[in-house]
Order: structure tokens, then C-alpha cells, then sequence
């Protein structure tokens, strides 16, 4: 077997085996050790696709030899191995990081079938964002999808609710994967293809109500899955009830991952011939994206659950990201590529740190965090630097967002848009001061549920640390974030015909 | 002996739906049929017998446990044949390699053939397991319990 040749199609193929094999392990440890090797290496396989990607250009793969239009191809270009990398790489630390928070939230009967979702979650993800064929993309996110209904139900052993939660995402999600099909659906029907190049070449120039009513059946569709702004209300209830592992890994990553659909629908398979884009741009994404960065921030200073205020942040961070591709200038596009890298990194260790309280509070309400710098010092500092690079302080992965998608908004001339983005990040900042002031400040409780808090195990500490590093570096460092995304986003803005 | 037609015919017609369901399965790279349909035709072979007999009479002959195991071989078919083709040099799931030289394509014969098996085996185990935990399902929770 030439492995560089197989290398393409093995970040969906190694979770997709594994998966199963895990049903088949003894309970206990086995399932989370074999679950963590495999995320890791799904982790080394992106990152030898990047640098291939980066060196040699564009890499194609015929399933089963059916060269496209007619067989499915994996596509792998600058930008989705940018997004395999970030997915496999939050896989990577938060599978590492599972094992304790798993065991004390998730019933020890399911904790086999808890680590085998894990990894379907994680092949349907990394599927959404390899494939070059419209219609898988659908089948791999409803694979994502579902197990995903499934991991946040298991958060029922420490909270009931989590089976509403889950079920009403189940509702909502299976409303945006219809949509979806539908407009695949519509588009199929149009020009007689599914694969997303061939796609493009045949939309050339159709402008008609059937290409029109599958570009919005899509965009809504993906809209419900992103949690595009008034399309989220499933989203903090599935954050807040799902079990801290699962609220950390999905926040981390499958927004992003609907968020990178979405960019590819629009930049690669309708591009700007087709008008409503830049309708869509102009008159949905840019006008969302400011609702939601100050509606959901503002809604996010009123909570009292930290997961849920979190949640609602993940609302607001995505309007970020809608905002920047919404300028459809390369700036604009990097500046979103390279938020829905960091907002990963910030909203995956943050979401670590609310976990480990869970496990030595049992609560992630804010009463629970009273005085926490004093018994949980390490968690709470890795809370507060993740805190301050979501903010968006300078020498974090934060500030590198912010200066992207101003430097974009003065670029495409929406300079009041640049104030509104200065504006929320200063929600930002009330909301993690409030959790910061009750963790520095407060005195820690001598009495009560939260009084026996001590330090979280050394098995979680090092895999939060390492995304708090992460947060640092890459904040410091840019060359791997700002380049890769500039050069994804000017290959992405080629394909899609310039500026509307 | 309580309801004898309905015993006697459940055991006459056990054995022909699953030779059925087996036509359906082999049947299925050359004309209509394949994994999904010849699974479900399997799995209803059981579900007439837990009908009859009951959930734990069907439930010694064919365990839980077994179930998903046998879920999991039928994917380890489907997968371990995609990953097969690739360690003999091939795409994923590209079957021509199974063969090498054949001039009528018989490694796509044999390719399909495997796949179709693991996707029967595998929905077949399925839709018992799904059906086992709807029938056994436990009482409602009380208002209480929540």
C-alpha cells in the first residue's frame, strides 16, 4: 500500500473502523485508551494532509476508482485541510481529556457506546469537511448529527433535561438536514450532478427559480445547523445539559464545521455569477451576524449557568464569522477562517475548564465557581487567559480574530461595522469578568455543595493546558493561522469569480 | 396447548422467510434487492417469533450481546473490504483489485458481494436491537423520579 497515496481518504477511514471496535472492548478504561489513540492519530494524518496540501497543491480522491463527476471525490484543498486539521486536533485534547469528566457524568453502562458515538461524531465531522461531492456532504453531517443527539442525551445521568435538549435539537437538526437535501435536491435536478467542482461549472450562468429556491433551502438548512442567529434556539439548551466532554468537543467543532459548508456552498459551488450570493451576503449574513454578535452577547451577560452563558457566547462568536465571509473580500474570508480556528481553541479550553469544575463541584451553575482561584487555581487561570483571548487581548488567538476582521471592515468600507465588532467584544468582557470577579474575588464557600472543591486531576489539567497554550501560541505566532487561512481564502475567492 | 395453529405456523414459516431474506441478499448485485432489504427480511423472521413466543424466548435464541457484535462484524465486512482493497494497492473500495486481470470484472462481483453481506448482516442486527428495546421497554418513569 502507498501510504501517501491512501492519505486523503484516511482521516475519515481510521474513526469510521475504529468506532465499532470499540463496542467490542471490555468496559472500563480500554474504550477511552483506544478512542484517544485513535483521535490522535486521525490528529498526525491531518497534519501530514496540511503539509502535503501546503507543498503539492490540491489533492483529489476517486472512491473506489470512479473518477468525478460520476464517483465521489474527496477534495482536499487549502481551506478544509485547515478544518480536518482543527477538528482531528480538538479531537485529539478533548478525547485525552474525557476520561475522568466521562466517568463521573455519563452512565458506566454507556461509557463503551459514549466513546464509539464519540468517534462517529468525529468521522462524520472530518467526512463534512473532506468530501468534493455535494451529497455526501449531507450523509456524513447527519452522521455527525445523530451521534451527536445521541452524546448529548447521555447527559441525563447528571441532568434530565439533557433529554429534551437533545430531543429538540433532534427536531431542529433533522429540519436543516432536510432543508439541505432539498436544496442538493433542487440543484441536482438543475444541472444533473452532485459533485461541488462539476456543480459550479454547470451553475455558470443559470439563474433560474429552481437554482434560487436551492440556494435558500441550503442556506437555511446549513443556517439551522450553524446556529446562524434567530436559527440557534437549539443551541444553548444542547451546550448547557450535554456532558462537559461533549459541550467542549462540539462547541469546538461542529458550528465550525457548518460554518466551513456554508463558505464552500457559497464560494465554490455558487460563486458571485449567481447574484443571490451577494444578496445573501449583503442582506442575511451581514445584518445576522451584527444581530447575533450583540443579541446573543447581551443574553450571555444575563446567565447563570456558565455553560448556558457560554453557549450563547458560541451564538454570538459565529456572527463574527458570518460577518467576515459576508464582506466577500479575501480579507473578510481569512478574517472568518482564521475566528473559526481560534474561536475553537478559546471556546474548546473554556468549555475544559467549566468541566473540570463540574467534576469537583458537580455544578456548573455560577454559585459553584465562589472563590474557585483559591481551591482550583490552575483551572482558573486557564479559564481566565482562555476568557481574556476570547475578549480579544492582545498576545491571545482572540486578539488575532478581532484585528482580521477589523482590518477587513475598514477594507470593504462597513467602518461602522468595525465599531460594533470593538463594541461586542466589550460584552465579552462584562460576561467573562462576572465569572472571573466570582472566581478571584469571592471568598470560596466553607459550608455547602461547593465547599470540598480541590484542584482537578492531572488528566484533565494537561489537555486543557495544552489548548490554553495553544491559545497563546498561535496568538503570538500567526504564520500558521493568518497565512494558511490568506492563502485558503484567496484560492476559495479564485474559484468563486472575484468580488460580487 | 394454548394457540397450536399459531405456534405451528410461526415454526413452518421461520425457515422460508429466512431463505428469503438470503435470496433477496445474493440476489442483489444482479437485480433488485441487496443488504437493506434482505436484513429487514431477516430481522422479521424474529420479530414473528418474539410475537409469538414472546420477547425472552426470541431473546435466548438471539442475545443482545450478539447483536451487536454481529452489528459490528457486518461493518467490519463493509470497511475491512474498502480497507482490504486499499492495502492491495487500490482506491477505497475499488473491487477491480480483488481480481487482478479479470476481463469481465469479477473483483466487482465479489467486491459488491462482501459489502452487500456486512450491510445485511449489519441491518438486520440493527433492526432487532431497535425492536428489542422498544418491546422491552420499561415502564413509563413516574412524575416523581424526574
Amino acid at each position: 500500500m502507498n501510504l501517501a497515496a491512501q492519505l486523503a481518504v484516511l482521516p475519515v477511514i481510521i474513526p469510521l473502523v475504529a468506532a465499532p471496535i470499540t463496542l467490542l472492548l471490555p468496559q472500563g478504561r480500554a474504550p477511552h485508551l483506544w478512542a484517544t489513540l485513535i483521535s490522535w492519530l486521525t490528529f498526525a494524518v491531518s497534519i501530514a494532509l496540511v503539509s502535503m496540501v501546503s507543498n503539492a497543491g490540491v489533492i483529489s480522491y476517486h472512491l473506489g476508482d470512479w473518477a468525478p463527476p460520476l464517483g465521489i471525490e474527496y477534495r482536499i484543498d487549502m481551506a478544509n485541510a485547515l478544518v480536518l486539521a482543527l477538528v482531528s486536533g480538538i479531537g485529539a485534547v478533548v478525547f485525552a481529556f474525557a476520561y475522568r469528566s466521562v466517568e463521573r457524568e455519563v452512565d458506566p453502562r454507556q461509557s463503551t457506546f459514549f466513546y464509539c458515538a464519540m468517534l462517529i461524531c468525529l468521522t462524520g465531522l472530518m467526512g463534512v469537511t473532506i468530501t468534493g461531492d455535494a451529497f455526501n456532504v449531507f450523509v456524513f453531517l447527519e452522521i455527525s448529527s445523530l451521534s451527536t443527539y445521541a452524546l448529548i442525551a447521555m447527559g441525563a445521568k447528571s441532568d434530565r433535561r439533557a433529554l429534551t435538549a437533545a430531543f429538540n435539537y433532534l427536531v431542529m437538526g433533522t429540519i436543516g438536514a432536510t432543508f439541505f437535501v432539498i436544496g442538493i435536491g433542487l440543484l441536482y435536478q438543475a444541472t444533473g450532478t452532485l459533485n461541488m467542482a462539476d456543480l459550479h461549472d454547470r451553475l455558470a450562468g443559470q439563474s433560474n427559480r429552481m437554482v434560487e429556491a436551492g440556494f435558500a433551502f441550503i442556506v437555511v438548512g446549513i443556517g439551522l445547523k450553524l446556529a446562524m442567529f434567530p436559527l440557534h434556539l437549539w443551541l444553548p439548551n444542547a451546550y448547557t445539559y450535554a456532558p462537559s466532554a461533549v459541550s467542549a468537543f462540539i462547541a469546538a467543532t461542529a458550528t465550525k464545521v457548518a460554518v466551513y459548508v456554508l463558505i464552500r456552498f457559497f464560494y465554490s459551488v455558487f460563486g458571485f455569477d449567481f447574484a443571490f450570493v451577494g444578496h445573501a451576503f449583503t442582506y442575511v449574513l451581514l445584518p445576522l451576524g451584527l444581530a447575533g454578535m450583540f443579541i446573543a452577547s447581551l443574553v450571555a451577560l444575563f446567565q447563570d449557568d456558565v455553560k448556558r452563558m457560554l453557549a450563547y457566547s458560541s451564538v454570538a462568536q459565529i456572527g463574527y464569522m458570518l460577518l467576515g465571509l459576508s464582506f466577500a473580500t479575501v480579507e473578510g474570508l481569512t478574517a472568518s477562517l482564521v475566528h473559526i480556528l481560534n474561536h475553537a481553541l478559546m471556546k474548546g479550553a473554556l468549555f475544559m475548564a467549566v468541566a473540570c469544575v463540574v467534576f469537583r463541584t458537580g455544578s456548573h451553575s455560577i454559585q459553584a465557581f465562589a472563590g474557585l482561584a483559591k481551591r482550583m487555581p490552575v483551572t482558573t487561570w486557564a479559564f481566565i487567559l482562555s476568557g481574556l483571548s476570547l475578549i480579544g487581548v492582545p498576545l491571545t488567538v482572540g486578539f488575532i480574530s478581532k484585528w482580521y476582521l477589523l482590518t477587513a471592515a475598514f477594507a470593504a468600507g462597513h467602518w461602522y461595522a468595525a465599531f460594533l465588532i470593538v463594541a461586542s467584544s466589550l460584552i465579552a468582557m462584562a460576561y467573562i469578568g462576572r465569572v472571573a470577579e466570582m472566581m478571584l474575588l469571592r471568598e470560596p464557600p466553607s459550608e455547602g455543595p461547593y465547599a470540598a472543591a480541590k484542584e482537578a486531576p492531572m488528566s484533565m489539567l494537561i489537555p486543557m493546558w495544552v489548548l490554553v497554550a495553544a491559545n497563546i501560541y498561535f496568538g503570538v505566532r500567526t504564520e500558521f493561522t493568518g497565512d494558511m487561512a490568506a492563502r485558503a481564502a484567496e484560492a476559495l475567492m479564485l474559484v468563486a469569480g472575484g468580488a460580487p | 396447548m394454548e394457540r397450536a395453529i399459531l405456534r405451528v405456523t410461526t415454526k413452518i414459516f421461520f425457515a422460508p422467510i429466512i431463505l428469503y431474506a438470503l435470496y433477496v441478499q445474493f440476489h442483489g448485485d444482479y437485480g433488485p434487492g441487496g443488504g437493506f432489504q434482505a436484513g429487514i427480511i431477516f430481522a422479521v423472521a424474529f420479530i414473528l417469533h418474539a410475537f409469538c413466543f414472546g420477547l425472552e424466548e426470541t431473546k435466548k435464541a438471539l442475545p443482545q450481546r450478539a447483536l451487536i457484535v454481529a452489528m459490528v462484524i457486518g461493518l467490519m465486512f463493509y470497511a475491512g473490504t474498502g480497507v482490504a482493497t486499499m492495502l492491495l494497492g487500490g482506491k477505497l473500495l475499488a473491487y477491480d483489485v480483488i481480481v487482478p486481470g479479470s476481463t469481465h470484472h469479477a473483483g466487482q462481483h465479489y467486491g459488491i458481494l462482501l459489502v452487500e453481506w456486512g450491510v445485511g448482516v449489519t441491518v438486520a442486527s440493527t433492526m432487532l436491537t431497535i425492536f428489542y428495546h422498544f418491546t422491552g421497554r420499561e415502564p413509563d418513569i413516574d412524575q416523581e423520579d424526574w
